[in-house]
């Protein structure tokens, strides 16, 4: 409670928790977009491709100000995903290898790029480490303002060209021969993620930037099979996320924000993959408990129907061994199920007879096993 | 001085090679991401088995990382057996975890220690040459030279041994599978070859530079040659180069080792994609360029053909007249008459263009067909 309080009346934390919400509502919206399209791995591949940008940035503007090393990590982000998009297209390899390969060699060249500036003279020795890991707590009002603004442009963007991006994701094929544009719109939707990408790069880090891209995506997916509710999903559990870990790390000293927010959207996945209705794990379990349940009842109701045809009375009661001889296993649970519903008479020791009920069932049980 | 330099460049050439052996197999198999994850996974193994035994030297950290990375595969290959979610969406959540979790440890149990997360992304190769392995009192290397010279001689006697076995899984999971040889446990095999390799490489390159040696030169490769021996000993040349050239790169800048290293490794994917002699962006684009002259020339002789022998033949035969009739540019014009007049089609007399008999051979053969 106190710290709840404390987020509204600290100055750093309120910033600190209004960043992360925005990087969780960013990622978590535009995220679903790269879930969907199995471009999941893109997160990862240009959050390291950002590196270059941003040092040759530094290097042409000989300053650090936060939009134009953006700008930087924007250009050389897009740059990646564009030669991984040309490369896929043109030759055999298969697109991880290009994503791995456009991932190492980008960040590798900035790593260059990088310990070159930090040796140049009068060069600011700082950035490596919140590039890598991220720094929510470095994060300023500026920081938060660009965020922001950037933030609603994409989400503007997103929602003005909706049905376009839709049929993009779920029918590109079809979106081609309606006439729509598909690469220029391709190359759209991928520069929003794109920046949606950098956007949280100062907050969570390259490595940990895919999860918040994946992560909230990969949660909502299990709650709908609606993309504009997916969205929201997505937006709302990266944005509550990002506040969440931000105020566990802040009350526990020394515990770092990125890593914490990854482990409590991963903790949203992994509670969405187990209990969304439908898609739920355990509901899935459930169901094929009930439908074991039920179809073992059914066959013993059947098998007990065949072994009755021997006599003229149909409601003959037979041993249970005789159901074991031909039928397999649990026989007692199956039993009391079936007597529950009144379709079996118990009549006494291991003696089970057909009830009329049972008699109607069992032949329309026959009947469908027959057709 | 030189004797560091010379050190350096060794080790840089056994990590590529150790690295690119399992990588053909991960870019022929479609597993290449799977070397990115297991690379940042290891985290997590080093530092729990650091938290048991307490100690940055102890074999334990190689077994614990490499179990660390073989589980990472695992959960990622159980969560898309759920088929709740893609594979690649499930590659991109199971390692964050991991790292996050190896993080976090690092902030609060170990910062007392040096284990900079940092050095086991990005590596410091400049420094393996200090760290030295002492037998009996006696300086052998540097002990990065020695892991690695493990590591690689068992990625050499595994391919050697298992090479029938790993190749036919490559191609053909079904017939292998069909003939007794798992494909379940040679994919495992193949990871954990990947874990242990990355283990060993991340203390002297990073985990960013395993990704790229192990993805980037037999990526390299493949773009060239369609046969494995091949692609494995062209993958070891460019690892060998690119583990030298960057090397001699970094040496010029006074700039990162490792990251010069998969520099190179890009310079040389981008010089085979670009001029492969089958594969390559250049020389698709050339042979198209190459056969769209040719179809124009062709439909030239054509056209010469169809007004051979008539009163307009003088006016209609003409350069200009390809110009106007066939809407080409007349830049286009006369290089597609260049191109005939070299291949044999046609002669030129001024502006006026006349078919040879080798020619009126090849028009008389298209339009028939």
């Amino acid at each position: 409670m106190d710290l709840i309080l404390l987020a509204f009346t600290d100055y750093t934390l309120r910033t600190v928790i209004m960043g992360t919400a925005l990087l969780g509502i960013v990622s978590g919206a535009l995220g679903s977009f790269a879930v969907l399209r199995k471009q999941s791995l893109l997160g990862d591949a240009i959050s390291h491709a950002a590196l270059p940008g941003i040092c040759l940035a530094f290097l042409v503007f000989m300053t650090k100000s936060p939009f134009l090393l953006f700008l930087g990590a924007v250009g050389a982000g897009w740059l990646g995903t564009i030669m991984m998009m040309l490369v896929t297209k043109h030759t055999r390899l298969k697109q991880d290898a290009i994503l791995g390969i456009v991932l190492s060699v980008f960040f590798g060249f900035g790593l260059v790029l990088l310990t070159w500036i930090q040796r140049m003279p009068n060069a600011s020795q700082s950035g490596l480490n919140t590039f890598l890991f991220g720094n929510a707590s470095t994060l300023l009002v500026e920081d938060v303002t660009m965020m922001a603004v950037l933030g609603v442009i994409v989400l503007v963007i997103l929602i003005a060209m909706w049905k376009e991006f839709k049929i993009l994701s779920f029918d590109p094929d079809f979106a081609h021969v309606s006439g729509f544009r598909v690469t220029a719109l391709d190359v759209t939707l991928t520069t929003l993620i794109v920046v949606a990408i950098v956007l949280g790069l100062q907050t969570v880090g390259v490595v940990l930037m895919s999860a918040m891209v994946i992560a909230p995506a990969a949660a909502a997916r299990q709650w709908t099979d609606r993309l504009g509710l997916m969205v929201v999903v997505a937006a709302i559990i990266g944005a509550f996320s990002g506040v969440i870990g931000a105020l566990i790390s802040s009350s526990v000293p020394k515990l770092p924000t990125g890593p914490t927010i990854v482990l409590v959207v991963s903790a949203f996945v992994m509670g969405s993959l187990l209990f969304a209705p439908n898609r739920g794990l355990l509901w899935a379990a459930y169901h094929q408990y009930q439908n074991r349940k039920h179809l073992r009842a059914q066959t013993v109701l059947a098998n007990l129907f065949s072994l009755a045809q021997n006599h003229d009375d149909p409601h003959y009661p037979h041993d249970i061994a005789a159901l074991r001889a031909i039928g397999h296993a649990a026989f007692s649970q199956a039993m009391r199920q079936l007597e529950s519903e009144s379709m079996v008479l118990h009549h006494g020791e291991d003696l089970w007879g057909l009830t009329d009920k049972g008699i109607e069932k069992a032949q329309s049980v026959a009947k469908d096993i027959d057709s | 001085m030189i004797m560091p330099q010379l050190e350096i460049m060794l080790i840089g050439s056994v990590v590529a090679v150790a690295c690119v052996l399992p990588g053909v197999f991960l870019v022929l198999r479609g597993v290449a991401l799977m070397s990115d994850a297991i690379s940042h996974s290891i985290l997590l193994g080093i530092i729990l088995s650091f938290l048991v035994v307490r100690t940055l030297d102890s074999p334990l950290l190689i077994i614990g990382a490499s179990l660390a990375g073989v589980l990472t595969v695992s959960l990622t290959e159980m969560l898309i057996r759920t088929k709740r979610i893609k594979k690649d969406a499930a590659i991109g959540l199971v390692f964050p975890v991991f790292f996050s979790i190896g993080v976090i440890l690092i902030c609060l149990k170990a910062s007392n220690v040096h284990i900079d997360t940092d050095a086991v992304l990005l590596g410091e190769l400049a420094f393996a040459p200090f760290h030295r392995m002492i037998m009996f009192g006696i300086d052998v290397g540097p002990h990065a030279l020695w892991v690695m010279g493990v590591i690689l001689v068992l990625n050499v006697a595994l391919l050697i041994g298992f090479y029938k076995e790993l190749k036919l899984s490559t191609f053909d999971s079904g017939l292998a599978a069909s003939l007794g040889f798992s494909p379940v446990l040679v994919h495992y095999g193949l990871m954990t070859v990947t874990s242990v390799t990355a283990v060993g490489a991340f203390d002297a390159v990073g985990s960013i530079l395993v990704v790229a040696l192990m993805i980037t030169p037999p990526a390299t490769a493949f773009l060239l040659t369609e046969r494995l021996p091949r692609m494995i000993g062209l993958s070891v040349l460019f690892g060998v180069l690119s583990a030298v050239a960057g090397y001699g790169f970094a040496h010029a800048l006074d700039a990162s080792i490792a990251g010069s290293m998969a520099t190179m490794t890009g310079l040389f994917f981008t010089l085979a994609l670009l001029f492969s002699p089958s594969q390559g962006l250049v020389t698709k684009f050339l042979t198209w360029k190459e056969q769209q002259v040719q179809f124009s020339a062709q439909m030239l002789a054509v056209q010469l053909l169809s007004h051979e022998g008539t009163d307009i033949e003088s006016s209609e035969n003409t350069i200009d007249n390809m110009v106007d009739h066939m809407g080409w540019r007349e830049r286009d014009a006369r290089r597609i008459t260049r191109y005939a007049v070299q291949q044999g089609y046609i002669q030129r007399e001024e502006k006026l263009l006349s078919l040879t008999p080798f020619g009126r051979e090849l028009a008389r053969k298209i339009s028939i067909s």
